[in-house]
């Protein structure tokens, strides 16, 4: 068992660390995304990151990437961390589209995108849910039909998409054939967010502030080289995305600011609490939890950097952190009472993100399917949508609920 | 970083799983429980060589690692096996820092220790305690009286009986803890037991002193044995978990009702993922424990204190899954479902149980803070 640096990882980290040390002062605070200097500000930073060897250190050389292992990326993780500075503007960019467009981009797709966005000159954000397609994500009824000079017209409407406000592509998946079993008929765009017929509306969320948005498409025209994988091949690429989204996550919690640290030192400043039986009972479970979560990222890249692909089991470390988070969240507020919950108050913020991202990136009920049968070989539940055609699925929906 | 098991390791794991497959006998606990005799593989234990697991290779031992330890523990505990490491092992670590004379005797296992868990202050209580024989206040620990030897009662010690020495700590009239060697044969010490209580596996006793002779083990840190004995208590619950888990698996595949296989129900699926969820967590704060014993030891006792808390309630809580999923059959005596409760129910009152290790997390955690 060896948690330590080889020669080479120590080499690498102290190489960051003077990077780090060298830049920091240009780096901006880690102030809310909620204005075009704060975002501009964070985008620039971004770019200097990925001069710096900071950004995209997984990415493989050819794309700008540093082509080191998963290994190094949390080493760039904990320094970044360490220097108080913040780290990427586009996480969901560098961490799940960039990766899904190198492996199932065209060579002119990879050398036209990936560059602006390792850069942060172009954010890109993931137009996947709808309004009547979450959980059940094939059920997306967003329509692209290929005109014929190739081009393709796109109608329809995403939500709860991150950061869309603010992105210059989206990674899309539209329906292309309603007549096949649903997820047969789907297809991934790259979609330009200033074509012409999109609109992009801010959800405002439950701590007021509007991250995310719903965005409609409206006879929007993209080009034919728009299409990432095949058609009728987006299934593939959007499972892709979502092993990505898994690794991104799984190995996340810390950088989210969810550790045993943060939330100790909170309780900390408190002295009553300190010596309460029942807030140090709540706090020990909560930090054992969050300990086992830092083991288990360990893992992980342990076994990762043995070769191994990341599984479904990754889904387990969001619920952990969402779960251990919620409950520091309600101790804190129990202990420090309704200033907790300022407006202002960094737990407030916190303690509204929490429900939210309960659903995000899979729900705990999905993950827990999906865990149940995949790594426990369970058997699945009986589906009323196999290898029924897409467009007969609403009447048969109909029976259901009628029954 | 790798947190890959050995090849060495695998080796040991496999070694012990076969070892200990051949002595678990679960009818045998069950008629310990109606007065028959509790199975004893003390025998096995020396001849495996597990009796110096953590004791260094110039006092006779092996000199492996505590995670080393701790796999064998996962094995013997997926299989409910008795065994007299928890109370030997880590005895035998405060023997070994001190080079007791008789060392080689107990890492050979020609002899067996027994470790008095006496526990360490907190930032809540400044004394070294005990765990009272019933209620909730804490009891003194031993006194090392001015002419060396030593008195005081020590409740529920696990192995005590039949052990040759007992090691833990003794506190001086100044109020500094030492750790102390007592051999049982001396005069002035008394070892109440077998006491049978809900788990046959498990050998308790209660020890009595007055004015015991004793030895002090100078060199060995006080505290260090207590979060040993934590860290192997929760390595020998997270066996039990995997096996409640398979077991509760397998069963929900078997299992039809209403036309359907039980596993198909999400209320049973959660629960088994949940399992599956604590199962992971535990093993992460294993890993932990095992690697801050060699390599962070100033954070030890947070990390033994918290694989003690998870694996603990992982445990409680596929005890008691594995009961729900098997339905009736599961809550039946002939079934084995209810030895895995047993031991749970046991564990998790042993060595302070896990409130205090979990309140122990948090004050490890909040003194961290405040330095
Ligand atoms: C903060 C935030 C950011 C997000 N960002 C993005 C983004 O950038 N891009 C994007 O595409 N999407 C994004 N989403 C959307 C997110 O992926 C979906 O909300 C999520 O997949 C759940 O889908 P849904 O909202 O349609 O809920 P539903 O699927 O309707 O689920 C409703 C409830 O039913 C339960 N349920 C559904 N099916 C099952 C089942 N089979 N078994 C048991 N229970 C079930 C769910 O667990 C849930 O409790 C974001 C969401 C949030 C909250």
């Amino acid at each position: 068992m060896d948690l330590n640096d080889t020669p080479e990882q120590a080499q690498f980290r102290a190489q960051v660390r003077a990077w780090l040390e060298e830049h920091k002062s240009e780096a901006p605070g880690r102030e809310r995304l909620d204005n075009d200097d704060a975002i501009n500000a964070r985008r620039r930073w971004q770019g200097k990151l990925a001069e710096g060897g900071l950004a995209g250190v997984t990415w493989p050389k050819e794309f700008g990437g540093q082509g080191l292992g998963p290994i190094e990326q949390v080493i760039v993780n904990q320094e970044i961390g360490a220097a108080g500075v913040p780290g990427i503007l586009d996480v969901i960019g560098l961490g799940m589209m960039g990766p899904a467009l190198i492996a199932h981009g065209t060579d002119e797709q990879k050398s036209r995108y990936l560059g602006p966005l390792l850069h942060g000159d172009e954010v890109w954000c993931q137009l996947f849910s709808e309004p009547a397609a979450g959980s059940d994500l094939a059920a997306v009824q967003t329509r692209a039909v290929q005109q014929d000079d190739g081009t393709w017209k796109l109608s329809g409407q995403k939500v709860w998409t991150t950061y869309a406000q603010f992105a210059s592509f989206g990674m899309l998946l539209a329906r292309t054939d309603a007549d096949v079993p649903k997820h047969k008929g789907l297809t991934m765009f790259v979609v330009p967010m200033d074509a012409e017929g999109i609109t992009v509306r801010g959800l405002r969320q439950i701590s007021g502030e509007a991250e995310f948005n719903e965005v409609f498409f409206d006879d929007v025209t993209l080009d034919a080289d728009a299409v990432v994988g095949s058609v009728g091949g987006g299934w593939g690429t959007a499972l892709t995305v979502l092993m990505f989204e898994r690794l991104t996550i799984g190995l996340g919690g810390e950088s989210f600011g969810y550790n045993a640290d943060r939330f100790t030192q909170a309780i900390a400043q408190d002295a009553h609490a300190t010596k309460d039986p029942d807030v140090r009972q709540r706090l020990g479970e909560i930090n054992t939890e969050l300990l086992a979560l830092r083991f288990q990222s360990y893992r992980v890249l342990s076994a990762l950097s043995q070769g191994a692909i990341p599984g479904p089991e990754a889904g387990l470390a969001k619920v952990t952190t969402v779960k251990g988070a919620i409950d520091a969240g309600e101790l804190i507020a129990d202990v420090l009472g309704p200033d907790a919950l300022a407006e202002d108050s960094e737990w407030a913020y916190m303690i509204s993100f929490l429900p939210g991202l309960k659903s995000a990136g899979g729900t705990e009920e999905i993950l827990r399917n999906t865990i149940g049968e995949r790594v426990l070989g369970l058997p699945p539940e009986p589906r009323l949508d196999k290898g029924v055609p897409f467009s007969e699925l609403r009447s048969i929906e109909k029976q259901g609920a009628a029954a | 970083m790798n947190l890959e098991l050995t090849d060495e390791q695998v080796a040991l794991r496999e070694a012990a799983q076969g070892a200990l497959t051949r002595v678990a006998d679960l009818e045998v606990l069950r008629s310990a429980l109606e007065g028959g005799a509790r199975p004893e593989n003390w025998d096995l234990v020396a001849e495996q060589g597990w009796a110096g697991l953590l004791v260094s290779e110039a006092n006779g031992g092996v000199g492996l690692s505590l995670f080393d330890a701790q796999l064998i523990l996962i094995e013997a505990g997926k299989v409910l096996a008795s065994h007299e490491l928890l109370g030997h092992l880590p005895a035998t670590v405060a023997l070994d820092a001190a080079s007791y004379a008789g060392t080689a005797d107990y890492a050979e296992g020609t002899k067996r220790a027994a470790f008095l868990p006496v526990i360490p202050p907190s930032d809540l209580e400044p004394s070294w305690t005990t765990q009272p024989r019933g209620g909730s206040a804490p009891a003194p620990a031993p006194t090392l009286n001015a002419d060396g030897t030593v008195s005081g009662d020590v409740a529920w010690v696990i192995d005590a009986p039949g052990a040759d020495l007992l090691a833990g700590v003794a506190v001086d009239g100044s109020g500094a803890a030492k750790t102390v060697a007592i051999e049982t044969g001396a005069s002035g010490v008394s070892v109440e037991g077998p006491v049978l209580r809900y788990d046959s596996s498990r050998l308790l006793g209660h020890v009595s002193l007055t004015n015991a002779p004793a030895t002090v083990l100078e060199g060995a840190d006080p505290q260090r044995a207590w979060y040993v004995a934590q860290a192997l208590l929760a390595a020998e619950s997270y066996g039990a978990v995997e096996t409640a888990l398979t077991v509760s698996v397998e069963y929900a595949k078997e299992r039809f009702t209403f036309g359907r296989q039980i596993g198909s129900y999400q209320a049973v699926k959660h629960a088994l993922v949940e399992i599956l969820r604590q199962r992971e967590n535990a093993y992460a704060v294993l890993l932990y424990s095992g690697y801050s014993y060699e390599d962070k030891p100033e954070e030890f006792a947070v990390a033994a204190s918290a694989a003690r808390t998870a694996a603990g309630h992982a445990f409680d809580y596929a005890a008691r899954t594995q009961i729900a999923t098997h339905g009736g059959i599961g809550a039946t005596w002939e079934h084995d479902a209810p030895l895995y409760f047993r031991r749970s129910q046991l564990s998790r009152r042993l060595l302070g149980g896990i409130g205090a290790s979990t309140d122990r997390v948090a004050g490890e955690l909040l003194a961290a803070a405040a330095a």
